[in-house]
């Protein structure tokens, strides 16, 4: 851009007469303006409608569920969540599914971190190969390993525990976890280090002490996506569980009862859900949009 | 402490970096590596401290192979052209964790930081973090970490490149006051030559991984063994003129002669390369046997308080360093005395045959 100041009086003009003429075009006549507004209603209304049905539906009885439709609950309850919360059949789901969820985000963040410090410090054979190879391992779906998992599993006795979960996830968290830090590792200029080993740090004191205050905002951002991904995965941790492990997600998917499908507990478990997913991505969204770069800025 | 490279090589994926670089450095000297970017001055300060090992040769750090010895086995410290802190400590852990790391008692280390930091004006920031304070101050929190341990050889990698001109020239006092009074090895990589003269000490002067010269920095500004040296060593770059001696006269490019003056008569005949420094050649005559040039101005570039004119024609491009704000049109035509008693001579392979009697004196 031109920011240079104008000298001369005709260029003063000039420049007042260029500056009124883009004022004309921003202002758009006011149809156009209320156009631009209804398309984006329109849009946030198709986004949240879906959500918005959700919650209508969790506050409902199930009589007026399946009666006639209504826009909101016109006999406002808590029994579903409720139920819910005091069940243990319905409760025990989040707290399987957060037990192999948190288990995961340890297994692959500690093995994660000293991976992703030896692919941004360290040249190696094969490295660039190695590192790529990786990335590789989240393109295949994970329905090619659930039958290799799901017998190996059975046979060591890991089957319906939160482990399995947790490690059957390292699949392609690990992986994820590996390329975000490696893009916030790389940031940090390597003279640290070298002043750190200068200074008389040990590796491990360095990398407690120093490096990882330094990548902390980067964690914060690893950790919300294994979280993510290991909180929505349903196959791999549906198959390779069956009742002491056994996740929300396919606790929701039985939960056909004498009278039918239990509508509103079910709209109410996934308002629960997706409540997590929501609160993480509150804490972590100044920093999400680096982290969806992997970290390089 | 004394520092010693023996026939020190280092080569990354076949390209070599340093090449056959000796070098003995005494106990509390100065040290000013001097060389152009890619030069080798960084690649040369990591071999030093024991970050990179050499793919040939030896360090010996007070006759004692050290060689293979890592970093935290020796006891150096190095300043890096950025600003390198760690930032989640306060400027006070900061230059604290040498001194922490090496057990030094408590009371010791606060006495000692403080003393540091104030030797470095930055005793009213201890408790703040490195990332809140400028670009000098960041660059005095690293030098503090640097001395505040007793260091056997401190390594200074182009520290005030990133400073402003200001700071620079204060920051070069103080570097050589603090020095004055330690016994450890400096060593100051720059790529300007007024720096390595007003830093004193010593000067090595580094040309593509190859060390060209090393010596007192008067010395070797004066005393320049090669033309390259003295190239590398004078800014802007020393002029050079070729020229042929023969008999009592020397003729530059086949066209224009000059009887030789008393001192360079001693010069055998055949080509030669002269080089005059741009600061030598003058507007005025000075004395009776100053070579006198007429040219066409090409440029004249004024900085702050000095002048630098280019002169050119078909035969010779010529820098001139001149005091004072001198203006000049271009095409304009000047004549310029070039003092015989200054010039110095190389032959063809730029090793130097003359150097003027009174270089370094008057």
């Amino acid at each position: 851009m031109n920011r240079e100041l104008p000298t001369t009086p005709e260029a003063v003009r000039e420049r007042a007469a260029r500056a009124n003429d883009r004022r004309r075009r921003r202002a758009r006549p006011a149809s156009r303006q209320w156009r631009r507004r209804g398309l984006m209603t329109a849009y946030l209304v198709f986004v949240l409608l879906p959500i918005y049905w959700l919650l209508n539906m969790s506050f409902q009885a199930n009589s007026e569920i399946l009666g006639a439709l209504t826009l909101w609950p016109q006999d406002f309850t808590l029994e579903h969540y409720a139920r819910i919360l005091t069940q243990s059949s319905w409760y025990m789901g989040y707290v399987n599914s957060i037990a192999y969820v948190l288990m995961n985000m340890l297994i692959s963040i500690s093995v994660a971190l000293p991976a992703a410090y030896a692919f941004s410090r360290y040249r190696f054979i094969g490295d660039k190969h190695l590192f790529f190879w990786l990335l590789t391992n989240l393109m295949a779906p994970p329905a090619v390993f659930l039958l290799p998992y799901f017998q190996l599993y059975y046979t060591v006795g890991l089957f319906d525990t939160h482990v399995a979960v947790a490690l059957a996830h390292c699949l392609f968290n690990i992986p994820l976890a590996v390329w975000i830090l490696e893009g916030f590792m790389s940031s940090v200029p390597k003279e640290i280090d070298e002043t750190a080993f200068i200074d008389g740090y040990g590796f491990p004191r360095f990398f407690v002490r120093i490096f990882i205050p330094m990548i902390s905002s980067g964690i914060g951002v690893t950790l919300f996506f294994l979280f993510m991904f290991s909180w929505v995965e349903l196959l791999l941790a549906s198959t390779l569980t069956s009742t002491g492990a056994q996740p929300i997600g396919s606790v929701m998917t039985q939960t056909k009862g004498a009278s039918g499908i239990d509508w509103g507990a079910l709209s109410a478990a996934g308002v629960l859900t997706i409540l997590p997913g929501i609160l993480v991505v509150y804490f972590v969204r100044n920093h999400i949009a680096k982290g969806f770069a992997l970290g390089r800025t | 402490m004394s520092l010693t490279l023996e026939d020190i090589d280092l080569s990354v994926g076949g390209e070599p970096y340093i090449s056959g670089v000796s070098l003995e450095l005494q106990p509390g000297s100065f040290n000013v590596l001097l060389g152009r970017t890619l030069a080798g001055k960084t690649t040369l300060m990591r071999l030093m401290a024991g970050l990179d090992s050499p793919s040939g040769g030896r360090v010996l750090m007070n006759g004692q192979d050290v060689t293979g010895v890592s970093v935290r086995h020796r006891n150096v410290s190095m300043v890096y052209q950025q600003f390198i802190n760690y930032p989640s400590l306060s400027v006070y852990d900061n230059i604290a964790s040498p001194l922490k790391l090496a057990g030094v008692a408590r009371r010791e280390i606060d006495r000692r930081v403080r003393e540091t930091a104030e030797m470095l004006h930055i005793e009213h920031l201890l408790e703040r973090l490195p990332l809140e304070l400028s670009g000098g101050q960041q660059q005095r929190t690293a030098m503090g970490r640097a001395l505040v341990k007793d260091a056997d050889i401190v390594l200074f990698d182009e520290p005030l490149v990133n400073l402003d001109y200001k700071l620079r020239e204060e920051f070069r006092e103080e570097l050589r006051a603090l020095f004055n009074e330690r016994h450890c090895i400096a060593v100051y990589a720059t790529t300007e030559p007024s720096e390595a003269l007003a830093l004193g000490g010593h000067t090595a002067v580094l040309h593509e991984g190859r060390l060209l010269q090393y010596g007192r920095s008067e010395d070797v500004y004066h005393r320049p063994l090669t033309l390259q040296t003295a190239e590398l060593f004078s800014e802007p770059p020393i002029n050079v003129l070729h020229g042929i001696v023969s008999g009592n006269e020397v003729t530059f490019d086949r066209q224009v002669h000059f009887p030789l003056s008393d001192e360079l008569s001693r010069l055998m005949p055949g080509e030669y390369r002269f080089g005059v420094r741009p600061a030598h050649v003058s507007l005025t005559r000075r004395a009776d046997d100053d070579i006198e040039v007429t040219m066409a101005v090409d440029m004249a570039e004024i900085s702050g308080s000095e002048t630098f004119l280019h002169v050119a024609d078909e035969r010779f491009h010529l820098t001139v360093h001149l005091e004072g704000v001198h203006e000049f049109e271009p095409g304009q035509t000047v004549t310029l005395y070039i003092p015989a008693h200054k010039v110095y001579a190389f032959d063809r392979q730029g090793a130097v045959v003359h150097i003027p009697v009174h270089a370094g004196r008057a």
